[in-house]
């Protein structure tokens, strides 16, 4: 575990999943980087393959799915090499998750208790009093008031948001170096999920862990992360620092996101909107998957672009910035 | 919870009150003891005496009378042939029959969950698809059958286990039981695996594809996520999810198995009482069979009520209240 490799790398990775209807790559070339303490915001729509991304850096890909590609360097050791085992004794430890729909991430007939000793105990040897201990700091920590009366609780004495604290409660408690958050506050309200971006932000700054936050929405990531990268149909389009992708999209596809976004619209004004919809992953478009929605569409399209870097050190897969950095 | 209570006992009333009217009637219309109990030489005046002296010669809703007050003061009447109390009777026959249940609700738990978890993991297995086929066998062939299959087997062919009676018994309590002499549990070890026959392959189903279910939850992928290992993850993650549907299942079961053991102690000649109720239906002896069959109800709403508590305590969302 070298310090100076960052926390996170992904170099091409991609993951199909082989069904019966044929073979679907549902993550395919995607790279991104995330260094110690940062905070990374991988967008796109539903189907784009975010998730898969997230679950194919745990090792949690289910049959028929399978990372068929690339490497996935975690503090400097490809993940990919990693036997089941090796694989079972960083999940929860070095990396851990939170899901999104927090009505679903506790298992309903175990106590709160019970679930946070055993994510302690499965990767130390602790007592169950000293595990109690730092399972009740953990749920003080995320900020649930009385967390030795709430020990005792069984997940459906919770709220939504309370379940999600207690889930990153769970996330935090072996003190990760990464954690991977999957839409973790799409199913909140938007007044707990301010506290709990909040929150998040300032525990990552205060441990040092660094953050992947898998989200749809571009408000979230803006005030929260400090990279990103955008997805589209299993693909990478755009990856680099927050304010110049949200300030000077250079794909297409950004570009019609941030436009979607209300609040940049004038009052009264009708939202511009990306037509048509997500195509299938089992049947993708020759060429580019964008195509078909693009306003710049054009005959060379037919031909998928390569991923272009631009001078201010950003990644885009469009033909369009790959001419201009030609020209330049 | 005590008005849970209150409120269920409520209702076993009323169900025990409808049951014994049923019942009643029931067995007036499977024919008259008194063709079958009377000595035809008797002479008239002999005859007379004995319907009077069982009370048949009053009609049917006075005989009915008289039986619920007696009931009431906790007198289900004499058995006609043996002329002794009912209960008194089945209560000789009882601890077989449940002896005989228990066991096989055992296997059925001991055998079904786990060979139905095992079929839910490895789905498309050789060995997981093999105990599904297994299962079906279970349910589709007849008890009756199966049982003449294992004294074929066992005790014909094979000569490793006895095909009838108790065998030797200790008391305990004053009752006797069999399973603690190894003869006595030799001989109840093939009419307990074919009484649980049909609810191991019930519990397989069940516990299949509850796992199947469950393995696709949220809680389960978290759980992974969170770095257990796999024998904790289906020890308790899966485990206290999929008991439930089998334990409300096998909860009615072992009523089932109490009262309608009838197959297999004919088969087997287990002196239980489901060998009695047969008896007693050929014998017309009515008392016994009301006793037996308002004793069954009773024992059916006990076994509710006890699988509603388990309930409360294998699922914490669910609170036991006194009304809707």
């Amino acid at each position: 575990m070298s310090s100076s490799s960052p926390t996170l790398q992904v170099e091409n990775l991609q993951t199909q999943f082989f069904t019966k209807a044929g073979v679907v790559t549902a993550v395919d070339d995607v790279s991104f980087t995330v260094n110690r303490g940062e905070v990374l915001g991988l967008v796109g729509e539903s189907g784009s393959g975010k998730t898969v991304t997230g679950f194919s850096i745990l090792g949690l890909v289910d049959h028929p799915g399978k990372v068929t590609g690339g490497k996935i360097l975690f503090n400097g050791e490809d993940l990919t090499t990693y036997s089941e085992n090796q694989y079972r004794a960083i999940r929860g430890s070095r990396i851990s998750m939170v899901f999104q729909d927090p009505m679903m991430t506790l298992n309903p007939v175990l106590r709160v208790d019970t679930q946070m000793v055993e994510a302690i105990r499965a990767h130390e040897k602790i007592s169950k009093a000293d595990a109690l201990v730092r399972a009740r700091d953990a749920l003080g920590q995320v900020g649930i008031p009385s967390p030795d009366e709430r020990l005792k609780s069984y997940p459906h004495q919770f709220s939504g948001g309370m379940r999600q604290r207690v889930a990153f409660a769970i996330a935090l408690l072996n003190k990760p170096d990464l954690i991977i958050a999957d839409e973790p506050t799409t199913a909140l309200d938007v007044t707990i999920q301010a506290q709990i971006l909040f929150e998040t932000q300032k525990l990552c700054r205060e441990t040092g862990t660094s953050l992947v936050w898998i989200t749809h929405d571009l408000t979230v990531v803006a005030g929260l992360a400090d990279n990103i990268c955008v997805m589209y149909a299993g693909k990478v389009v755009e990856t680099g620092k927050i304010d110049d992708v949200l300030d000077d999209p250079k794909h297409p596809y950004t570009e019609g996101l941030i436009g979607s976004v209300p609040s940049r619209n004038k009052r009264g004004q009708p939202l511009t909107q990306i037509p048509g919809m997500t195509p299938s992953l089992l049947n993708l478009p020759k060429g580019c998957p964008f195509q078909k929605r693009c306003q710049y569409a054009a005959p060379q399209c037919e031909v998928s672009p390569k991923i272009t870097k631009c001078e201010d050190g950003r990644l885009v897969r469009c033909h369009r910035v790959e001419e201009a950095m030609a020209h330049a | 919870m005590l008005a849970f209570t209150i409120r269920r006992l409520s209702q076993s009333v009323i169900v025990l009150f409808v049951m014994s009217v049923i019942v009643f009637a029931g067995v007036f219309a499977i024919g008259n003891p008194v063709d079958i109990l009377i000595n035809p030489e008797a002479d008239i005046a002999e005859q007379e005496e004995t319907i009077r002296r069982l009370g048949l010669d009053k009609p049917m809703w006075a005989q009915y009378g008289v039986f619920m007050s007696n009931a009431l003061q906790g007198d289900l009447g004499n058995s006609f042939v043996h002329n002794i109390p009912a209960l008194e009777i089945i209560a000789t026959r009882l601890p077989a029959t449940l002896e005989l249940a228990f066991l096989a609700v055992g296997f059925a738990i001991i055998l079904g969950v786990p060979l139905g978890m095992y079929a839910g993991l490895k789905d498309d297995t050789f060995i997981g698809k093999a105990i599904m086929t297994g299962s079906i066998l279970g349910f589709s062939l007849p008890t009756f059958w199966v049982g003449l299959i294992f004294i074929m087997l066992f005790s014909v062919s094979l000569g490793w286990l006895p095909a009838s009676g108790r065998g030797e018994t200790v008391d305990i309590f004053g009752v006797p039981v069999s399973f603690l002499t190894w003869d006595g549990f030799s001989h109840l070890f093939l009419p307990a695996l074919n009484l649980a026959l049909f609810k191991i392959s019930l519990v397989i189903r069940l516990a299949r594809s509850g796992t199947k279910e469950v393995l696709l939850q949220d809680y389960i992928k978290f759980a992974r996520a969170k770095g257990l290992s796999n024998t904790r993850i289906v020890g308790v993650h899966v485990l206290k999810n999929i008991l439930i549907p089998v334990i409300t299942v096998l909860g009615l079961e072992l009523g089932n198995v109490i009262a309608f053991a009838v197959v297999t102690e004919t088969v087997f000649a287990w002196p239980g009482i489901g060998k009695l109720l047969i008896d007693s239906i050929s014998n017309l002896d009515r008392p016994v069979v009301v006793a037996y069959l308002l004793m069954t109800v009773t024992m059916f709403i006990l076994i509710n009520f006890v699988v509603d508590i388990l309930y409360s305590i294998l699922d914490p969302r669910v609170r036991l209240e006194g009304s809707k």
